[in-house]
């Protein structure tokens, strides 16, 4: 297989198993182009991207652009705070505006679930979804199981667990999905009221004590509590979840193996995990980002497209 | 192997222009300091790692760098084709930066290969000076002013024809063909 099954990534969801491995071989050699001493080809040069950003990011938006810049497209930036959103544009409107600059290619985050997939219905270019509130973030989601793949070569039987606010998590749902199309076992693990109601539907199962998890699993991926996206209290207070499902130093030493230990950004240390786990040779954090470039560029690639 | 099949270089062919090749490479290069070769991918690295033998059992002393290049990425018919091209594996151990490269493809055609081939090398350095070594080159149908420097034989050809190199590792036997498919 050398195609995509589909036309834009709007998420894990809509992808085979076969797109999966396709984009996970590609990186590997966009893997090696980044890491010459000169990383850029020239791949994607008469391509236009905007790169549309109507909620906060930083890792995503600098690894999308790097990604972009070392295809050699042309890049566009945006930024619903500087923008005429704030005017009351619609979604639409705007982005029909901007690609009628002649956009070839869009990579949106918006806040709410399903932007990226009514954009697609909509306008007349590829869209790249890169966050659509707490619903998915494929890209991400793939370039956690292309660490993984990289860390542990054959995946098969593996356990992972998801560790922390899973309800307001688009980075857990897109992983559940890419994990179990890639054959790996996934459970998570929170508070009850940060899990969601019909997660067994997903055929996923929880384990609500920490400890039990992390024996569990060959892999632990910790999530950040999203507070911008809890609009009531789930827990009594940062303090109590931090001892319950805060991952610690000592706790990660008693466990009978070395465990590894996963986390897509951004880090409060100190709540979800202390300093000395993240920075720890069991934490595989920074090649998760040097990996997003990878993936990025492996995506942007395979859903160029033909010129018309 | 159908009728309308023309054999260009048969076993024993190929094997002696694989020799005179080499020889001509020595004649040039002495003791190949300062001297890599390069294939591109996925037939020239063929014919790339077997004058690289041919080299060494001619002097085993010869300490010369071999590597393969991919140039999908550089490729200037990206976009213009149905399915994304699935790239091969780049090996480049070494710098070429000041180097003396012999850059190896199994055919020279329209030259678009050896161009992109230019253009991906360079992301490994400014080379000393490149030369271009091919097994079989295809006169008249060039879309670029790209010649080699070393040539295993001409062949005259027409668009709609094929050449096909044939390796023994791979293919069971050492052969070139030109055929025109259906």
């Amino acid at each position: 297989m050398s195609k995509l099954s589909t036309k834009h990534l709007l998420g894990i969801k809509y992808l085979q198993k076969e797109d999966i491995n396709l984009i996970f071989e590609t990186a590997d050699h966009f893997k090696q182009v980044i890491n010459r001493p000169i990383k850029k080809v020239p791949s994607l040069r008469d391509i236009t991207i905007a790169n549309l950003f109507f909620e906060n990011s930083t890792r995503t938006k600098l690894s999308f652009e790097l990604a972009e810049k070392r295809l050699s497209a042309d890049v566009i930036n945006f930024a619903s705070s500087s923008s005429s959103v704030t005017k009351g544009e619609t979604l639409i409107d705007t982005v029909n505006n901007i690609l009628s600059m002649k956009v070839d290619m869009v990579v949106m985050r918006h806040p709410n679930p399903g932007a990226a997939y009514f954009l697609s219905q909509h306008v007349d270019a590829k869209i790249i979804n890169a966050g659509d509130g707490a619903h998915e973030h494929p890209t991400q989601a793939l370039l956690d199981g292309y660490s993984m793949r990289e860390k542990y070569k054959d995946l098969t039987g593996k356990n992972i667990i998801i560790v922390g606010d899973i309800t307001h998590s688009r980075v857990a749902l897109s992983n559940i999905f890419c994990l179990q199309k890639m054959g790996v076992n996934v459970k998570v693990c929170g508070p009850l009221t940060l899990i969601p109601k019909y997660i067994n539907s997903l055929g996923v199962e929880v384990i609500s004590n920490l400890k039990e998890a992390l024996e569990w699993c060959d892999i632990a991926m910790m999530l950040r509590i999203q507070l911008e996206r809890q609009d009531t209290k789930f827990f009594p207070s940062i303090r109590e979840y931090t001892q319950q499902y805060g991952l610690n130093k000592e706790l990660l030493d008693s466990l009978s193996k070395k465990i590894t230990i996963m986390h897509p950004g951004p880090i409060n240390r100190g709540v979800e995990i202390t300093s000395d786990v993240a920075d720890s040779n069991q934490s595989i954090i920074l090649n998760q980002v040097e990996n997003g470039v990878a993936i990025r560029m492996a995506v942007l690639y395979l859903l160029a497209g033909r010129v018309d | 192997m159908q009728s309308s099949d023309r054999i260009i270089l048969d076993p024993k062919q190929f094997e002696l222009t694989i020799k005179r090749l080499s020889h001509q490479l020595i004649e040039n290069y002495g003791d190949f300091k300062d001297t890599v070769i390069i294939g591109l991918q996925p037939r020239g690295y063929f014919l790339a790692e077997r004058i690289h033998q041919e080299l060494m059992k001619i002097n085993a002393k010869l300490d010369i760098k071999l590597g393969s290049l991919d140039i999908t990425f550089y490729r200037d018919d990206f976009r213009r084709q149905e399915t994304p091209i699935i790239p091969n594996k780049t090996e480049i151990n070494f710098i070429i930066e000041d180097k003396k490269v012999i850059l190896i493809d199994d055919v020279l055609f329209t030259g678009r290969t050896i161009r992109s081939g230019l253009d991906a090398m360079l992301a490994f350095g400014r080379p000393k000076t490149v030369e271009l070594l091919v097994l079989i080159n295809r006169r008249y149908k060039r879309h670029l002013p790209i010649q080699a420097d070393y040539i295993g034989k001409n062949v005259h050809s027409i668009v709609s024809e094929r050449v096909k190199v044939n390796w023994k590792n791979i293919d069971k036997e050492d052969k070139v063909i030109l055929y025109t498919p259906e």
